[in-house]
């Protein structure tokens, strides 16, 4: 008898989701699909709008990133005005993107994956969470809330709010950084960056005690992609786009407008979200995977000292080679924490991040432009056409999440085939299966711009499709 | 110590409001503290909310045949309902799309968008189907609470939490009602 196994929704993701295991008449696992479960549409009723309210509408796309959303359409629309914003601004812009890198990986490795780490795959799942790990290490858990507020107060103080500010316009900001608030942001943040590097030891020291099953954890070959700074180094603001191959060769390096003649969408039955690919090597060959362990396997290395010192670690846990597991897309999150503060005190103690000189303006010049950010979870595209009357007339967008679509299906059938043998589906597999997601960190509201949360229940379909068990955790 | 059981949901959203529960920071260690208990919620494992929990909040508008079933279960499972943020409150940004039929919103995402390569729209069984309109959740069920914002500040909502913690009806007073 084949059989069903439903995971929904899958929680501590950001989005809706679901998984469902087909089991062959052995009991063995057939087929997995990971269902993303939201489309909204942004793309079609963007249209007509007047360009300057992208940056305004577009992150509500995502309230985890809106801050990625924000800067992705601010930097179309500055190429709509072919204009080169003054530096101080993109200053800022950096400043409130380090923020959102810090509260955004900061929030994920404590509070949505950490209970995985720090409480156990296996421990009860009542108390598998952050009010969990409230319980079992207070002391931790209040740094990680301290931290998380740490991102958001940078944006609240430089963008005006921590969701969905208005600060970013076509051309610059709209706001300058007061002394006061630059020095109350300096006060403390070495203390942050020590938090930090505490939960990179926690990360650090698991995978070594837990070495094979970290190593083999949903572990695959595939393509890396990234932004790169100067020399190759990690860049998460503006850059060239690179692209890695399975072996770690550099086999592309574009400037983001050109994304359309390198990457490709392709479109599943089973999924609202796309799945993109890299164009030269087909929808066969050309699955990449992006975010943390993407950018730090296709990086040289790390403008700042002590991610650079955790990154020449990281190089070396696969001798030089790119890194596969999964699970280190942990380790390479945290590292990048380290840098995004680090980065946002070398930005404060910048004599320019007070300047006044914060917008080009223009009119339209150009009837399309391209955004392109390294958003948390990976490469964020914005890409907007404009008539002369600055109305979009088509908008196209490419999210963070959906660069991983590929690796999340494959990383989720890599778990159910390796831990589901037989017809006992202990709740632990179960968690492993979400956790082999909660790896990449999906945003999946993003990245449908078309997010788990349903009742857990595993159903047992016989051939003719009839519902013969069902088991529900609750 | 008296509790209050919560379960949350997030339907057609962006999860800002969520972000904006835990922007209450260690205030919500506080709540905890004073016996606010987390049952379903996206961040906790739990997946169904135990019948009679005392609140479910909403955040996020009604946009599929599949919001429309978890926002009726949390009605039935929960004592009140909070709808959390202008999505869930008026149907917010995502009734833009309302201007569109559902096969114009799905043959741009699925087909003409410029990086897509062969597309169809999916159809699949798993996923939910989207309502020709997106509706807000008092057109769906009875609410209790409306908290507007987007999206609502955390001192917003730690305002009507405490209140309900401390077994008193929470009012929105002008200074923390927001509309954008």
């Amino acid at each position: 008898m084949s059989k069903k196994i439903t995971i929904s929704p899958v929680t501590r993701i950001e989005g809706h989701a679901k998984v469902t295991v087909y089991l062959n008449d052995e009991g063995q696992v057939d087929r997995t699909y990971f269902h993303v479960d939201q489309f909204r549409g942004f793309e079609k009723f963007s249209e007509g709008r007047y360009f300057p309210e992208m940056p305004v509408i577009t992150p509500r796309i995502c309230g985890i990133c809106p801050i990625s959303h924000h800067l992705g359409a601010a930097k179309a629309c500055d190429e709509i005005l072919d204009v080169k914003i003054p530096r101080p601004a993109k200053l800022l812009r950096e400043l409130i993107h380090m923020g959102q890198v810090i509260q955004s990986h900061a929030m994920h490795f404590f509070e949505l994956a950490g209970p995985d780490i720090i409480l156990g795959w296996d421990s009860d799942p009542a108390l598998r969470n952050v009010v969990g790990l409230v319980k079992a290490n207070p002391e931790l858990a209040l740094k990680a809330v301290r931290l998380r507020k740490y991102g958001q107060t940078i944006i609240e103080e430089v963008a005006g709010r921590r969701i969905h500010p208005t600060f970013a316009i076509p051309g610059g900001v709209n706001n300058g950084l007061s002394v006061e608030k630059r020095d109350r942001l300096l006060k403390g943040i070495d203390d942050y960056i020590s938090h930090i590097q505490e939960g990179v030891s926690i990360i650090r020291d698991f995978i070594m005690s837990h070495k094979e099953e970290s190593d083999t954890f949903a572990s695959f070959p595939s393509g890396y992609m990234g932004l790169v700074g100067k020399d190759g180094a990690l860049e998460l603001y503006d850059g060239a786009v690179r692209m890695m191959d399975k072996d770690g060769h550099v086999i592309d390096e574009f400037p983001g407008k050109y994304y359309l003649s390198h990457i490709g969408e392709m479109v599943d039955d089973w999924t609202y979200l796309k799945l993109p690919f890299f164009k030269p090597l087909g929808d066969k060959e050309g699955f990449y995977r992006v975010g943390p362990l993407g950018r730090l396997n296709v990086a040289e290395k790390i403008s700042t000292p002590k991610a650079h010192e955790e990154f020449k670690r990281f190089k070396a846990m696969n001798g030089g080679k790119p890194v596969e597991s999964s699970f280190y897309y942990h380790y390479a999150r945290l590292i990048e924490a380290v840098y995004a503060l680090e980065r946002a005190r070398q930005i404060l103690e910048d004599p320019d991040i007070l300047s006044t000189d914060l917008l080009h303006e223009g009119p339209v010049r150009c009837g399309e432009g391209v955004g392109i950010i390294e958003a948390p979870r990976g490469t964020l595209i914005h890409h907007y056409w404009v008539n002369d009357d600055g109305q979009i007339t088509k908008a196209n967008l490419i999210v963070a999440s959906g660069h991983n679509n590929w690796a999340m299906s494959k990383a989720v059938d890599c778990i159910a085939r390796g831990y589901i043998k037989g017809n006992d589906v202990p709740e632990g597999v179960l968690n492993r299966i979400e956790g082999a997601i909660r790896c990449y960190d999906p945003c999946l509201s993003c990245s449908t711009h078309a997010i788990g949360k349903m009742p857990m229940v595993v159903e047992l379909y016989d051939h003719a499709g009839n519902l013969v068990d069902a088991r529900k955790r609750s | 110590m008296k509790t209050i059981t919560m379960a949350s949901t997030w339907c057609e959203g962006c999860s800002g409001c969520h972000m904006s529960f835990l922007d209450m920071d260690e205030r919500l260690v506080e709540l905890i503290g004073k016996g606010l208990v987390l049952t379903a919620t996206p961040i906790t494992d739990l997946k169904i909310p135990p019948m009679g929990t005392d609140l479910g909040i909403i955040e996020g508008a009604v946009a599929t045949d599949h919001h429309m079933e978890d926002v009726k279960e949390l009605r039935h499972r929960c004592k009140m309902i909070v709808a959390l943020g202008d999505c869930a409150v008026f149907g917010g940004i995502n009734t833009m799309r309302n201007y569109f039929t559902v096969d114009e919103l799905l043959h741009r995402g699925y087909v003409t968008t410029e990086s897509t390569v062969n597309g169809t729209p999916p159809t699949s069984n798993e996923l939910g189907k989207l309502l020709p309109k997106v509706l807000s959740v008092h057109e769906v069920v009875k609410v209790d609470f409306f908290i507007p914002g987007c999206p609502p500040p955390a001192n917003v909502i730690y305002h009507v939490l405490n209140e309900l913690v401390e077994g008193r009806v929470p009012r929105l007073t002008q200074d923390l009602l927001y509309y954008d």
